[in-house]
């Protein structure tokens, strides 16, 4: 689904990514941790498109095509879901608004029927009592005034929402206590299907109590330096990052 | 040199065209309004016509405007024949307003014949008021507009002869909103003075719309100036619609004075229109009297949107607060001045002021300045003014859920407008403004699909 060979990225002039390879196939579930300045959420904004992020080096393909061919709105129509670490406010538009726009946008790529108001709605309803989001919420504007913990879970509402093939969740557990932690685990989870993936970006091995990865790759110095299943991510959480950096000869 | 002898020459030209027509001018009004002229001349002569160097006017020079301004004036009212319901049929059947309407400056009594007001309301040809109920017009006719304090309001006095009079008696509520329908049409350009006077009685309400359009492709210059006052606990809105196309110039001035306990509302809306410039003057004339002052401007190509506002804290507890805002394309420009006075009386007063910015190119230019003078220490004031672009985060949030740049683009634009269009009262009329911003906002001509008016070349 998702192949990236030999990624290089800067921002603002400076390298970050450092020659990425990485494989996601459907159905799978996938783990990049690492401390902090290593890369992750550059990494996930390199494949949402932003325009800060500049690709000096390397491929990603997407369902076989050139990831770099396309705007940030063609990828996600394409099936590119990113769960934001910190999402915008954006006072104004309107949740309904936006959700609405965005869903016929995608279902005009795919040369589908735009829904009617009312079958928006009962969409818009299904998915917010599959992710337990608050009702209220979507009578606002987009993320604004929300808390910490209702703008992880408007991610996973806006992700329930449009049904992407692959998901990434950049950092979407930091800021969440407990039941908000369980609550957007259980969403992942119910979302997940044998034909999508998810990749999970985090620097805790917590959210992997909840959502279990298939694999766990450490992301160093803007390279992956170990990839194994979830018991790297025991491993880390045992011993911190300190032993990985050793390794690298620091 | 040649700069000051170029504005010497627009003096004499209007001062002449003034004596060379005094008689016309002058003919079927009081000998009180002509009176008003004289003063009215000399002050345009000292003044001039307002440019860079009048500190009132530096964002908007009319110099050049009125340099090449040699267009016709009618002196004497045309018969248009303009049947009010083949031009105008508005696009929300329930949308349901008195309509008032208003031809190049003249009170079109074809047009507005049909209409039953609420008993003792008067609405009328200013100029027929002016005989007919020379109490009222007399005791508040130039009251508020002062030709010594601007230029423009010289030029309107020295040249004023008709326009829209209202009254509305104390304890009258007219429920359905009045529509003031100013329409330019003309085979020549031409240049159009309109005067009004609007009296709203003790606790009366009413809500009261300015739309203007041009119905033709010809240059226009309008110079319109309203004086309204408003009684005790009366609750006025009123809101005006600009959408005119852009060889025309619309210099307006909105003076009005509150008295003690009215509350007003104000919301200018600014689809469209080649130079346009707004003063508005508002007095707190009386003990907790509150003003919430609004206005949106979209601007591209050429077009130039200046908004003047003076508000007067003169008593106690008074509130005033404003919200400008700009959405400027192109090469277009804009000017917000907000001037708020406290007087040395006017404790407990509470001002505010904001204006918030967007330029979509670098060519656009937007000066903003908050003018406060303050004068006494019991006072809560703020400003605030922001010149910005379209927030990219913002963008890139819009366009990673699958929306494309120009639409994300056009999202964030209307919500910046519609923190003004929200503060619009009248459901429908919100709703009809919502889509006409939008479709502006598109490139799409912004006016009603059944209204006859094609406003936009």
């Amino acid at each position: 689904m998702l192949v990236i060979k030999d990624l290089y990225a800067k921002v603002e002039g400076k390298d970050i990514l450092k020659g990425i390879n990485l494989t996601v196939n459907a159905g799978e579930v996938h783990a990049i941790m690492g401390p902090n300045g290593s890369g992750k959420s550059t990494l996930a904004n390199v494949l949402a498109g932003h325009s800060n992020f500049e690709v000096t080096h390397g491929t990603i393909t997407f369902n076989g095509k050139n990831i770099f061919d396309m705007s940030p709105d063609v990828r996600a129509k394409e099936g590119l879901f990113l769960s934001f670490q910190y999402p915008v406010e954006i006072p104004g538009v309107s949740m309904v608004n936006f959700l609405k726009t965005a869903v016929n946008e995608h279902r005009k790529y795919r040369n589908e029927k735009e829904l009617s108001a009312g079958d928006f709605l009962k969409l818009m309803r299904e998915k917010k009592a599959m992710v337990q989001i608050d009702s209220q919420l979507t009578n606002r504007s987009v993320n604004e005034g929300f808390s910490g913990g209702e703008k992880k879970k408007n991610e996973i509402f806006q992700m329930a929402m449009l049904e992407p093939k692959l998901a990434i969740l950049d950092e979407t557990d930091s800021g969440l206590d407990i039941d908000a932690l369980r609550i957007v685990s259980n969403g992942v989870n119910m979302l997940k299907t044998p034909y999508n993936a998810t990749i999970l970006v985090t620097h805790y091995q917590r959210l992997l109590d909840y959502i279990v990865p298939d694999f766990v790759h450490v992301l160093y110095e803007g390279r992956i330096v170990k990839s194994a299943g979830k018991e790297l991510a025991f491993e880390l959480e045992e011993k911190g990052y300190d032993w990985i950096k050793k390794e690298q000869g620091e | 040199m040649a700069d000051v002898l170029e504005k010497i020459t627009a003096i004499k030209r209007i001062s002449d065209v003034f004596s060379a027509n005094r008689t016309l001018i002058g003919e079927g009004v009081p000998e009180w309004v002509n009176r008003t002229r004289k003063p009215a001349l000399e002050a345009f002569q000292r003044m001039g016509i307002p440019g860079f160097r009048t500190e009132n006017y530096k964002y908007t020079d009319l110099t050049r405007l009125f340099d090449n301004e040699n267009f016709r004036r009618f002196f004497k009212p045309e018969d248009f024949e303009i049947n009010l319901n083949e031009v105008f049929s508005c696009d929300v059947p329930e949308f349901d307003t008195h309509l008032i309407l208003v031809v190049n400056g003249w009170y079109d009594e074809g047009g507005n014949r049909n209409t039953v007001y609420p008993e003792g309301v008067i609405v009328k040809s200013l100029r027929k008021a002016m005989v007919e109920n020379a109490d009222l017009v007399e005791k508040y006719y130039g009251n508020l507009a002062l030709s010594k304090d601007d230029p423009l309001t010289a030029m309107n006095t020295l040249f004023a002869q008709d326009g829209v009079f209202i009254y509305i008696p104390d304890n009258t509520h007219i429920t359905k909103p009045l529509q003031l329908i100013n329409i330019l049409r003309s085979e020549d350009d031409l240049y159009v003075t309109q005067r009004n006077l609007i009296i709203a009685g003790k606790n009366s309400q009413a809500k009261i719309m300015f739309c203007d359009h041009t119905l033709m492709p010809q240059q226009f210059i309008n110079n319109n100036l309203t004086e309204f006052e408003i009684g005790e606990e009366a609750v006025i809105d009123i809101y005006s619609i600009q959408n005119q196309h852009n060889k025309t110039a619309s210099l307006s001035g909105l003076y009005i004075r509150q008295a003690r306990g009215s509350q007003l509302v104000t919301n200018a809306i600014t689809l469209h229109g080649g130079i346009i410039r707004n003063n508005l003057k508002v007095l707190l004339d009386g003990e907790h009297a509150s003003a919430k002052i609004c206005g949106l401007a979209l601007s591209d190509k050429n077009q130039h949107v200046d908004n003047y506002t003076n508000i007067e804290h003169i008593r106690p507890n008074c509130q005033s607060d404003q919200l400008y805002k700009n959405i400027l394309d192109d090469s277009s420009t804009g000017g917000f001045t907000g001037r708020i006075h406290v007087l040395p009386h006017a404790v407990k007063t509470a001002a505010y002021q904001r204006n918030n910015n967007v330029l979509l190119t670098n060519a656009a230019k937007m000066n903003t300045k908050p003018q406060l003078v303050i004068d006494n220490d019991d006072v809560k004031c703020s400003h605030g003014a922001t010149v910005g672009r379209i927030n990219d985060e913002a963008l890139f949030y819009l366009q990673a859920r699958g929306i494309n740049e120009k639409e994300a683009r056009l999202m964030l634009m209307f919500a910046f407008a519609h923190e003004v269009l929200a503060e619009i009262k009248i459901e429908k009329l919100r709703d009809v403004i919502d889509k006409l911003v939008n479709k502006r906002l598109r490139g799409e001509v912004s006016k009603c699909h059944s209204c006859a008016m094609d406003c936009i070349r």
